[in-house]
């Protein structure tokens, strides 16, 4: 029997399971994916937002302010890419002007510090690849960017070595209630718990139906990205927004922690939330409108065009409360759920407090994470580094200067990756311009070594994704 | 009359053969006269694959047939690689598979492992 | 230790040009390789095709690198495999890391770039639709399939018509797979005739011209299907022209893009039009004493034309630190590209550094039939002129400019290319 259950892993299910690690509970966490981070949280736009969008009152408001003003000192106690860069909503006429008053009227009434409209003139000074049609900005010095999947990793890292127990593929199927318990099911397996958490993201109305009667509707809404080359990171020193409408936070071009140029997304509903295609009218559409803030970004520089999927819902704020009791849902978690997922996580714990979980903290519980990052290192760090260890002195992505050691440090960490993509999330190689062309079958050929799996099993990414197919000289040609 | 591009080389001469005479126009050099004319009369090509191979830091060593080989036959010759393994060392030029479907072309090594 | 010359990459052009060095009298060369041997790409390109122009027959990929390694053996070059130049300064030290030596900082008097050319991968081109595991570059499927025996693809699209690419689509038949088609989004063949010749028509392959991918689906994480449609004179796909493919592989042949990170980083003047460096008549870089050669400066499509441009290379870097200096960069004659010309290397002639002639490469923007390629000064003035029977954008070409034509030239000199 489990103290609490939580169903899904992306970065709010990590964030809870990170929040409870701290306490004397037993806890589990059911991922239905391969690998954690594999919905939202792995393909969105990376902002820790500052907090001036959403409606004053809600819990959104509330989530988004308080997890930007963790998210520095997280990042820095988790080892996570962080920076502070700051954003600036672009404003091109006069109504955009009002926009970004009443952005700031809500930034003020939301507790959100620093902000600002400044002038076009103000604004093209510290952001000087900017439209010369932009005529003024709302500037938020609080906001930043971040590794959104490391984000979550860090956290589930650290609740795996506290004593959170993940199992992946492990797609929930039912869940039935009994006096004082639940009954998880995936598949024939089954697990009881007195607690359990709905974070499954596109899939939340789904499992909270399992329970419950229907109490809203997830509608999925697609984005695509373009990811620019680092030739192209400096294009924007800022997260660059165009003025809201109503299908979202609009195009963005901004720059990214591992020094890249990011633009997107679109937003277009659609009804199967599990394919996250881009289109060619998506795509043309981001780089039309990306092109309106920085006419200057050079798409020739791509080397990588993906799609998200938000996991909006039919209600205005983030769905969070207990339908049944004992049972809370984190559901409709749309954006800002990134930035907001640290304090969404603390508040879930503070829920199930009131809700009768006794949460007695650790004595010592693991708080924080380090990962040896070899390019980052100084010429003695790398040369001591070596010395201890000669795999890190064989630089396998070339793109990224990622070692052998980081690698393998990769495959052996708290929740083991089972993908060459699993590998990049936690060590950062194929990130590059190659897009791990080069390094590619050598990451496969470590992580089976050291995984103990054959190369004809290795994944590149989720369930089925196999690479390679058989032998050659296996005989049996037509 | 049949056109082809000559393969003999980088250049790529388009070739005009007369299949009657065997009369070969738009080559610039010899080779290419003997390309346009074989490849009417028997048509060849150099087979190049791989073959297993043990104790190497590799597990398939490059090969190439020592000749060309009668073009219909390249699919059944690429069947036969299936069947050696070669155990290193080996050195460019060892021969992989003698006589190869009895074409009397031999299927050689190209690199040391 | 001080190395006269360092050279990066153990590829073609580096061999080539650490040879060349040692034969103009250098002793103290290291040639440094980030793999665990020497001859680069060569090793996994083992088709033929290779050395006709300079050995007078015809080798294999891996077999032409032998050429080159079999001789550094009678020399003194130090090969220094299994390591990684991270960084070069303008000062000529040369950053490496390597399992076995750690961290080493190398002082050189004279630097070779030979880092060779990547593949540009699907986010380059942006190919609408879904992410599966089998969008392969060629180069990769390649890797697995000749030299780690693994079969990575069965039933396969190829989309662009590089030379790598129709190479593949003959290994892939070979090897018992089916290649059901190559799509051009150009009007012609970005690969050699013969090449179309020997690996399409040979086996029957079709290849679309001016067809590009327009979706890739997948099914349970893998390429289920690629939707290939015609495109038009602006290479937009036309609505209505779709066919769909069922296969489980997409391999991409899509360009290659010189690497130089290295380059760029250590300050070292890039041509946007070739993405390498901009080099001098003996292969000089901007940096003085730093020289480059092979794909790094700009892609080739065939190898023995990288080994004699970086034995040319080789030969300067030799010169450079025999006489221990420079040439001037102040006299230069610029060169540049005219009407249907799209670069030329090098991009800088010396003419007081030019001995007989300057073996000038371009390439051509489009097909033409018998032409005429003119050279010509900024006054207009015409100083050489070649004729073709044909070009074609997929074909590197040259032309050997002797000395006083630089001489005579007044400001820069442009090459263009017309139909006659």
């Amino acid at each position: 029997m489990y103290d609490v259950i939580i169903v899904g892993c992306g970065v709010t299910g990590a964030a809870t399971a990170f929040t409870l690690s701290r306490y004397r509970l037993s806890v589990l966490v059911l991922e239905k994916e391969n690998d954690i981070a594999m919905g939202a949280t792995r393909a969105n736009s990376a902002i820790i937002h500052a907090g001036y969008d959403p409606e004053p009152g809600t819990l959104m408001a509330r989530l988004n302010v308080k997890g930007c003003e963790m998210a520095q000192e997280l990042c820095g106690r988790l080892d996570v890419p962080y920076k502070n860069c700051g954003s600036l909503v672009l404003a091109f006429d006069e109504k955009d002007i009002e926009t970004l008053h009443v952005l700031y009227e809500r930034g003020v009434k939301n507790g959100v510090k620093q902000l600002e409209i400044i002038s076009g003139a103000r604004l093209r000074e510290i952001e000087p690849n900017v439209s010369q049609s932009a005529a003024a900005a709302l500037y938020a010095p609080t906001s930043g960017i971040v590794n959104p999947w490391e984000y979550a990793l860090a956290m589930a890292e650290v609740a795996a070595l506290n004593g959170v127990r993940f199992l992946l593929s492990h797609p929930v199927t039912s869940i039935s209630k009994h006096d004082g318990c639940f009954t998880v099911s995936c598949g024939s397996e089954q697990f009881d718990a007195r607690y359990v958490i709905n974070a499954a993201g596109v899939d939340s109305a789904v499992v909270h139906e399992m329970v419950a009667e229907k109490a809203f509707a997830i509608t999925p809404s697609r984005g695509d990205y373009f990811l620019l080359d680092k030739s192209e990171g400096s294009r924007a020193m800022h997260t660059l927004f165009q003025c809201p409408g109503p299908a979202g936070k609009g195009v963005l071009v901004s720059p990214t922690v591992h020094g890249n140029l990011l633009v997107g997304p679109n937003a277009v509903s659609c009804s199967d939330a599990h394919r996250v295609n881009t289109t060619a009218d998506g795509l043309a559409f981001v780089k039309q409108h990306a092109l309106k803030s920085v006419p200057s970004v050079n798409f020739r520089d791509t080397i990588r065009s993906f799609a998200g999927m938000r996991a909006n819902s039919d209600q205005n704020d983030f769905i969070i409360g207990f339908p049944v009791p004992r049972f809370l849902d984190l559901a409709g978690i749309k954006s800002p759920g990134l930035t907001c997922a640290p304090a969404t996580g603390e508040y879930a714990a503070e829920l199930l407090e009131k809700n009768g979980l006794e949460l007695i903290p650790k004595e010592s519980p693991v708080t924080s994470r380090r990962k040896i990052r070899f390019k980052e290192l100084s010429i003695a760090e790398k040369q001591r580094l070596i010395a201890e260890d000669p795999l890190y002195g064989r630089v396998i992505c070339r793109c990224e200067t990622v070692t052998e050691g980081e690698i393998v440090e990769a495959c052996h960490s708290p929740i083991p990756p089972v993908s060459v993509d699993g590998i990049k999330r936690r060590a950062g190689t194929g990130m590059g311009r190659c897009q791990g062309g080069f390094c590619g079958p050598r990451v496969l050929e470590i992580l089976c070594r050291e995984r103990g799996i054959s190369p004809l099993d290795a994944l590149k990414d989720g369930e089925g994704s196999f690479i390679l197919f058989g032998e050659t000289k296996a005989g049996g040609r037509t | 009359m049949a056109e082809m591009v000559c393969i003999v080389c980088p250049r790529g001469c388009r070739l005009t053969v007369d299949e009657a005479s065997g009369a070969v126009t738009g080559n610039s050099c010899p080779r290419g006269e003997a390309y346009g004319r074989s490849e009417i009369l028997d048509p060849r090509r150099v087979y190049t694959g791989t073959v297993r191979i043990n104790g190497a830091a590799l597990p398939r060593c490059p090969v190439k047939s020592s000749a060309p080989i009668k073009k219909p036959l390249i699919m059944d010759v690429s069947r036969q690689m299936d069947k050696v393994t070669l155990s290193s060392p080996v050195k460019r030029g060892d021969v992989a598979i003698k006589n190869v479907l009895g074409t009397g072309v031999d299927i050689i090594v190209t690199r040391d492992m | 230790m001080n190395w006269e010359l360092i050279v990066i990459g153990a590829g073609p052009a580096g061999l080539a040009a650490a040879l060349a060095a040692y034969d103009k009298g250098l002793r103290k060369i290291a040639v440094i390789e980030r793999d665990r041997y020497a001859g680069g790409i060569l090793n996994q390109c083992i088709h033929n095709g290779f050395g006709l122009h300079r050995f007078k027959e015809e080798l294999t990929g891996p077999e032409y690198a032998l050429r080159f390694i079999d001789r550094l053996k009678d020399t003194t070059i130090e090969l220094i495999c299994d390591t990684m130049v991270l960084h070069i300064t303008a000062d000529r030290q040369v950053h490496t890391v390597s399992a076995e030596n750690g961290y080493q900082v190398y002082s050189a008097d004279s630097i070779f770039l030979a880092m060779g050319c990547r593949e540009r991968p699907r986010g380059a081109i942006s190919i609408p639709g879904d992410r599966p595991a089998g969008v392969f570059t060629a180069g990769t499927a390649q890797r697995y399939i000749n030299l780690e025996g693994y079969m990575c693809a069965r039933r396969v699209v190829i989309l662009g018509s590089g030379d790598i690419g129709l190479i593949m689509a003959r290994r892939l038949t070979l090897e018992g797979a089916k290649v059901l088609c190559c799509v051009e989004i150009m009007p012609h063949s970005s690969g050699l005739a013969r090449n179309i010749s020997q690996c399409l028509k040979d086996f029957d392959i079709p290849l679309y011209l001016n067809h590009t991918v327009t979706e890739v689906t997948s099914a349970n994480g893998r390429v289920s299907s690629v939707t290939v449609s015609e495109v038009d004179e602006n290479r937009a796909p036309i609505p209505g022209t779709q066919k769909v493919f069922d296969c489980d592989t997409l391999l991409l042949s899509v360009g290659l893009i010189p690497e130089n990170e290295l380059s760029r980083e250590a300050g070292i003047e890039i041509d946007p039009r070739t993405n390498g460096p901009v080099v001098y008549e003996n292969m000089e870089t901007s940096m003085p004493g730093v020289f480059a050669g092979g794909n790094v400066v700009h892609v080739h499509d065939l190898v023995d034309y990288v080994s004699e441009e970086s034995a040319r290379a080789g030969e300067g870097a030799a010169k450079y630190v025999l006489s221990g200096k420079t040439a001037s960069n102040e006299v230069f004659i610029p060169i540049t590209n005219g009407e249907n010309v799209s670069y030329t290397v090098p991009q800088r002639v010396r003419p007081a550094n030019v001995e007989g002639s300057i073996k000038l490469f371009f390439r051509v923007r489009n097909k033409l039939g018998a032409s005429v390629i003119k050279v010509s000064d900024t006054s207009g003035r015409q100083l050489a002129a070649f004729r073709r029977v044909s070009m074609s954008p997929g074909e590197m070409e040259n032309i050997f400019l002797p000395k006083d034509v630089f001489e005579k030239a007044l400001g820069s000199l442009c090459v263009s290319a017309s139909e006659a």
